[in-house]
């Protein structure tokens, strides 16, 4: 499992999408998630394949039911890597300014 | 049955063996179990039982030996499965507030793929989010402990 797979399964707006779908609502069938994206069934399938090859999704079988699931490991991972290292507190304290200030301009 | 509230999969370049031992053994779990970044309000945990079907599971800070959560042994075929009840020990007695946890320790070639299945979480919006929170950063720490041997 590297790390090049994970980047680049988030690298894609759809694929960001479906794990936002999953975050909403845990343990989705393909048909499920289908309702909620603009494309083929199969188009989907190829974009699951993807996070799932990355380890960001992962498959449970509820009896035959298929069922997707968001595993956030990964995304852990990289932020021990990459984020925690880089003054955590600082850069919540970044964020936090521009989320007020983003605000403030609505 | 409902389907599990979380399914989390890591995969770690280790033995079943070694992974079973972390989850199991208190003297490697205080090495990793824990949050690195919230310092002293949370200090490593380790889970203490005799490991036997039918017995009762602690989880313990390791600080003060509080039981944070406690449960039973229900399935345990070392260093394959192991199946928990999870629940606050004040609701020990109160199964309809329990809920159920699966270590599944499967060797993959060169790696293991360790997953975590939790269920019966819905009816306890708070534990829900507490867990949904802290398993990824435990097995995330344990895989970083069981490649590197670095304690976190």
């Amino acid at each position: 499992m590297t790390i090049d797979k994970v980047f680049k399964a988030l690298a894609d707006p759809t694929r960001r999408r479906l794990l936002d779908q999953l975050h909403r609502d845990n343990g989705q069938t393909l048909s499920a998630l289908c309702e909620h994206m603009d494309m083929t069934r199969q188009a989907v399938t190829q974009h699951l394949q993807l996070l799932e090859d990355a380890n960001l999704v992962v498959i449970h079988w509820q009896g035959r039911e298929k069922l997707h699931y968001l595993n956030p490991v990964p995304l852990f991972e990289i932020y021990k890597r990459w984020i925690d290292k880089f003054e955590r507190s600082r850069l919540g304290a970044l964020r936090d300014l521009k989320e007020k200030l983003e605000q403030d301009d609505e | 049955m409902s389907k599990p509230s979380f399914v989390y999969v890591t995969y770690i370049a280790t033995t079943p063996e070694k992974v079973w031992k972390a989850i199991v053994d208190p003297s490697l779990a205080r090495q990793y179990w824990n949050d690195p970044n919230a310092g002293a309000n949370h200090p490593a945990h380790v889970n203490v039982s005799d490991w036997k079907k039918g017995s009762k599971w602690e989880h313990q800070r390791v600080d003060n030996n509080n039981v944070d959560i406690a449960g039973e042994v229900v399935e345990t075929d070392p260093p394959r499965r192991l199946v928990l009840t999870w629940a606050r020990p004040k609701e020990l007695g109160d199964k309809s507030k329990h809920s159920r946890v699966t270590f599944d320790i499967e060797p993959q070639g060169k790696v293991v793929r360790l997953t975590v299945t939790h269920e019966d979480l819905e009816k306890d919006a708070p534990m829900l989010a507490g867990i949904s929170d802290g398993w990824p950063k435990v097995l995330a720490n344990l895989k970083t402990f069981l490649e590197t041997g670095r304690p976190l």
